[in-house]
């Protein structure tokens, strides 16, 4: 294992994280408290509690997710995608690291990046509603395995984009609106039967619902539905991560 | 009396010794053929010395490059195997890469980082503790020193491509490979950026450059080869070939065909031609009127058609002719065609 590798490569993430500090942490937290002005001061009054939980507070898991799935994917995606453009990769390229280290190196900065974020919301949350966490330990196991798992999927992303378009594509076209459909503001309860059962495919819901439960034990689906689901998407993209580097497709001619 | 014979003897042992060393790269039998079926490289076969400058010349879209990107793990090689210090670049990348620095042909930077976080990372990247003073050291000998703290962005190209080379250098590689080093680089930055060369060398570090100036080979190399097409097509000392491009001839059309060449001009370099009727003089034309150094060697067209006219013979034309290292790449090129 070159762990001097993994280091450099990480720390240089992170000081990439570190310049931009203002607008990494500054724009969700802006857009984070305009959600709960919005939804929750605003249109929450009007909406009534869900299983005993006031609407601002039922908020609060889905939005972190929602910032988490984000942030996640648009910080890997960019982190691989930008040597990749510039070039620089050929240094990744030539060095003596295999593969898993440098996707523990680009995947751990990102996932670290959205884990502190999604803690930050956290907090910004506690402002505008009153908060408790009903199971800390799982609420944790779930943000560091989605903050993972969506990393590595912003990482393959970002091997796969050829350009800056697909490169906003994926996030705009597939991660936003699996969010919102996946159950982020709102208990599927409220949906029509049909678009219940449809929204059983989505996997953001399983990740929304298990996050929730850690919460205010209340959930969508169940909690070992959920930690399957998230599972089975982080095997999904591992693999995929192995069979490009194996291939070196988009990498390597 | 013993000691005289084996005083050579043992030289004589230990003259194999020398040249058993193994090479640092061995090239087999390697061909790439690109996703767009292009055929880029074919059976390539090279052995790069320990130790040596090898300079690769050939036109653009030769192979040069990716000839070069195979060896350090920049693209997939389709067909045949590479050894960099008796590693094989796929099967031990990490010994094999480990030994290996690359300095590529494009300028590609990360623009907002400083040269000391960059070569740093370099460092790490390569799996090498951190040493802040070897990296000292290195710029330093880049001349790069007062901009450590500065950011990629706002440096010259040349400093760019200095900045390239001590991100190669610091993970101190056995084998250093330079994409056309000085393209792109003014005169005075090229002949600072030879010195660098040279000290590494020195150091006991290959290097293996690509360029397309002949006059950066003809400084720098200790051997040279020519690809083209994708095949290598020579591969000789540079000492060799500079002897073809010093030396000069003159050829002389005899009235009277001659048999041999007369015992009193055997000081020249003589050789007879076309059934003896042409009389062809090589000579070196560096050192031509240099009395210095071609003190034993009867050098000097003048002293030779004296000597002629005082032998006798005859000539109705003459002509003389020099062959530069471009010449002979050109006329290898062409014949490829
Ligand atoms: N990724 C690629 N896909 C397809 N063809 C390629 C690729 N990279 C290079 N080639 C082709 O392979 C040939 C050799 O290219 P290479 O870059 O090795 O040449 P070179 O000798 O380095 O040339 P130059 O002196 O211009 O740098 C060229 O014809 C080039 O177009
Ligand atoms: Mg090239």
């Amino acid at each position: 294992m070159n762990l001097y590798a993994v280091r450099a490569i990480y720390t240089f993430e992170m000081a990439r994280a570190w310049r931009t500090l203002l607008q990494s942490v500054v724009s969700p937290v802006i857009s984070t408290s305009l959600y709960f002005v919005v939804f929750g001061a605003a249109i929450g009054t009007r909406i009534a509690e869900i299983e005993g939980v006031s609407y601002g507070a039922f908020l609060v898991p889905g939005l972190i997710m929602l910032m988490l799935l984000t942030q996640s994917v648009s910080n890997a995606s960019f982190g691989i995608f930008f040597p990749k453009f510039t070039g620089t990769i050929y240094e990744l390229l030539s060095a003596p690291v295999s593969y898993f280290e440098i996707v523990v190196g680009y995947v751990g900065a990102a996932a670290t990046k959205s884990l502190v974020l999604g803690l930050i919301i956290l907090a910004t949350a506690g402002f505008f509603v009153p908060l408790s966490v009903a199971h800390p330990f799982w609420m944790l196991l779930f943000l560091v395995l989605t903050a993972v798992t969506f990393s590595l999927l912003g990482f393959i992303i970002g091997i796969w984009a050829d350009g800056f378009e697909k490169l906003q594509l994926v996030p705009l076209l597939v991660i936003t609106p699996l969010t919102f459909l996946g159950g982020s503001f709102y208990s599927i309860d409220m949906l029509p039967p049909f678009w219940q059962a449809v929204t059983l495919f989505n996997p953001v819901l399983y990740l929304v619902s298990g996050f929730r439960w850690s919460f205010y034990g209340i959930s969508d689906v169940s909690v070992g539905a959920s930690l399957f689901m998230i599972l089975l998407f982080l095997g999904i993209c591992l693999a995929v991560v192995s069979w490009i580097f194996k291939t070196g497709y988009r990498l390597k001619p | 009396m013993t000691s005289n014979i084996e005083a050579p003897l043992r030289r004589a042992e230990r003259e194999p010794e020398r040249t058993v060393v193994p090479p640092v790269v061995v090239v087999e039998n390697l061909s790439k053929t690109y996703a767009s079926g292009f055929h880029a490289l074919k059976n390539i076969d090279l052995e790069i010395r320990r130790g040596e400058i090898f300079a690769l010349l050939g036109p653009n879209g030769a192979g040069k490059t990716t000839l070069i990107s195979i060896i350090c793990g920049l693209v997939n090689a389709s067909e045949g195997r590479v050894l960099a210090d008796g590693f094989d670049i796929v099967s031990d990348y990490r010994e094999a890469r480990s030994r290996i620095g690359l300095v590529p042909q494009e300028l590609t930077n990360e623009a907002f980082e400083t040269v000391w976080a960059t070569v740093s990372f370099s460092r790490g990247l390569f799996g090498k503790p951190p040493d802040p003073e070897h990296i000292e050291r290195v710029l330093k000998s880049l001349t790069l020193w007062d901009k450590r703290n500065n950011k990629l962005i706002t440096l010259s190209g040349g400093m760019k491509r200095r900045v390239l080379i001590a991100k190669a250098l610091s993970h101190e590689p056995k084998i250093l490979f330079l994409d056309e080093p000085t393209a792109g680089v003014d005169v005075e930055l090229r002949r600072e950026m030879w010195e660098v060369v040279r000290r590494l060398r020195d150091s006991g570090v290959t290097i293996i450059l690509t360029t397309h100036y002949i006059e950066e080979a003809e400084e720098m190399a200790d051997r040279i080869g020519v690809i083209n097409h994708g095949e290598i097509i020579l591969v000789e000392e540079k000492r060799e070939l500079m002897r073809k491009l010093g030396s000069k001839q003159l050829t002389l059309h005899l009235r009277h065909p001659l048999e041999t060449v007369p015992e009193r001009l055997a000081g020249y370099r003589l050789e007879l031609a076309a059934g003896g009727k042409e009389l062809i003089y090589h000579y070196d034309a560096n050192l031509v009127g240099d009395h210095d150094e071609g003190g034993d060697e009867a050098s000097g067209i003048a002293a030779l058609l004296s000597d002629l006219d005082a032998a006798g013979i005859r000539f109705k034309d003459l002509h003389t002719k020099q062959s530069s290292l471009e010449e002979i790449f050109v006329s290898l090129v062409r014949e490829r065609r």
